[in-house]
């Protein structure tokens, strides 16, 4: 914490989290230091979205703990989770808009119900949001008129509106066309330098992954297999590593 | 041998944590009620949905509820020789007490609890709740207390109008098809109402408002799966308000109307 450039703003230790049978993490560490850009990478499966969601503690751990700078957040009720998630603004893997509402509303929404902004404020809030991502003017349409991309951009605008520290993605190009995915990558590299955030990204998308990072982690049955930089892992010989980024089917990794 | 006294102890054990969850829901939503005053808009337009949109289908049902019970009673008092002027207190009675609180609260529960859960299930699965959270924002409060609060309100209005409804109903047909005058029918209908027997009526209409918003809500938030799930989220909420609509109204009779 002395050094304030960067500190250990994330701390996750021994975290395991199982689904009925199924060990999806299995007593994981991972420290994230603020001004990084983690990309987690790995099999559909392994944990990586179950993993995002306990750092804002949209699931609660079967045992370990997640450490916001130094505070235990597993046991916090929803009030006192309140100032730790709006440190937070996530990106969810099919947007997660509110289809009841208008774009414009989907992103003012947690600014109106904060309770701390006036009409007039939420409404230049949104309105410049969503021309950072370019969408001003979808602002009165609805979810349903938009196109994939759009609606992740849309996600983008909402994760940002209440000016995040840091920022979650949960596979921000999947389901997208390979050119609509280079614009969702431009647009985390332009708000990651813009807003001087720290970002975590979920994908199982390489090319994403190298644009995005300064740093990667890659999840394997449950525990982080591989943590470097980008140039790190297009030198390991880490055969998992090496199996998952080029793609291939056979090797270490059983295609179950 | 072993499979179905398993699979029997598995539904029990389901069935308990079922009931557990819904217990806890319950609670989060009275602690919710707090917060009333924020969701004030969300309750209103809940009550709109739910209650409003619902008094269309609750005036057909009510007419033939009213109208049968006047036939099949007057069937009853031919067969076993009654006087037909008799015939207003027996569908007021069976009206106000059981046919319009019942009744309506199943239709209800199959209009609205299943609409709750359909919209609370789809929202679980496309992670929209999970995006209330992120945003900071309560799902009970926002979803939950609006919705539930909001059947409580609007059943017991509903069977109020069913109640009215079916009386007229019924008068009509004992008018057109029983050859029982308006004046006979009315004199009877007035002559055994009772207003205890109306303020029942009305109690057993709230707590099957609160049983259909809260197994509604509940069913939602605990929706799995794609479209499919919410699918099966949907029946099984209908069909648990259902089977608990009955079993307390059974126990509503034992404790309001004793023998």
């Amino acid at each position: 914490m002395n050094d304030d450039a960067t500190h250990n703003l994330i701390e996750v230790q021994q975290l395991s989290k199982r689904f009925g049978e199924q060990v999806v993490l299995d007593q994981l560490d991972l420290t994230i230091n603020s001004g990084d850009s983690v990309v987690i990478i790995g099999q559909s499966g392994t944990g990586k979205s179950v993993l995002l969601k306990h750092l804002i503690r949209l699931l609660a751990p079967d045992s370990g703990r997640v450490l916001i700078d130094g505070e235990d957040i597993t046991d916090l009720t929803f009030e006192e989770l309140l100032p730790i998630r709006h440190r937070f603004g996530m990106l969810f893997q099919s947007a997660a808009l509110f289809d009841s509402l208008s774009v414009e509303e989907n992103v003012g929404l947690g600014l109106k119900e904060s309770r701390h902004y006036r009409a007039n404020e939420i409404h230049e809030i949104v309105m410049e949001k969503l021309d950072m991502v370019g969408l001003a003017s979808a602002a009165d349409k609805h979810p349903s008129q938009l196109s994939g991309g759009m609606r992740k951009r849309v996600g983008m605008a909402r994760a940002i509106a209440a000016d995040p520290e840091i920022l979650l993605y949960d596979e921000p190009t999947t389901g997208l066309d390979p050119i609509t995915a280079d614009v969702i990558n431009d647009l985390i590299v332009e708000l990651n330098d813009r807003l001087k955030v720290t970002s975590i990204t979920v994908t199982h998308d390489m090319t994403s992954a190298y644009k995005i990072a300064s740093r990667i982690v890659m999840l394997y049955q449950g525990k982080v297999q591989f943590d470097g930089t980008p140039d790190d892992i297009r030198s390991t010989d880490n055969p998992v590593v090496q199996q998952f980024i080029h793609g291939r089917a056979t090797g270490p990794i059983q295609v179950r | 041998m072993i499979r179905p006294i398993s699979g029997l102890g598995s539904f029990g054990v389901r069935t308990v944590s079922r009931f557990g969850g819904m217990t806890i829901m319950l609670g989060e939503f009275f602690y919710a009620l707090r917060k009333l005053p924020r969701s004030m808009p969300l309750f209103v337009e809940q009550m709109y949905q739910v209650g409003v949109r619902s008094l269309p289908l609750i005036l057909i049902i009510s007419v033939f509820v009213g109208a049968v019970s006047a036939w099949q009673a007057a069937y009853q008092f031919k067969f076993i020789g009654a006087p037909l002027r008799f015939l207003g207190q027996a569908v007021g009675k069976a009206t106000v007490i059981e046919l319009a609180p019942v009744l309506s609260a199943l239709v209800f529960a199959g209009r609205v609890g299943a609409g709750i859960t359909a919209e609370l299930g789809t929202m679980k699965v496309t992670e929209q709740i999970d995006a209330l959270e992120s945003l900071g924002i309560n799902p009970v409060r926002y979803l939950v207390m609006p919705r539930i609060l909001a059947c409580l309100f609007m059943v017991p209005l509903l069977v109020t109008f069913a109640n009215f409804i079916s009386i007229m109903g019924g008068l009509v047909v004992s008018i057109i098809g029983v050859n029982v005058s308006s004046e006979t029918f009315l004199f009877g209908f007035r002559d055994s109402f009772k207003l205890t027997d109306f303020l029942a009526g009305l109690t057993k209409a709230a707590v099957f408002g609160l049983l259909i918003g809260l197994v509604g809500c509940y069913e939602g938030f605990r929706t799995r799966g794609g479209a499919q799930g919410v699918g099966l989220a949907t029946t099984t909420s209908v069909v648990t308000s259902s089977v608990l609509i009955l079993v307390f109204n059974f126990i509503f009779a034992m404790i309001l109307f004793r023998l």
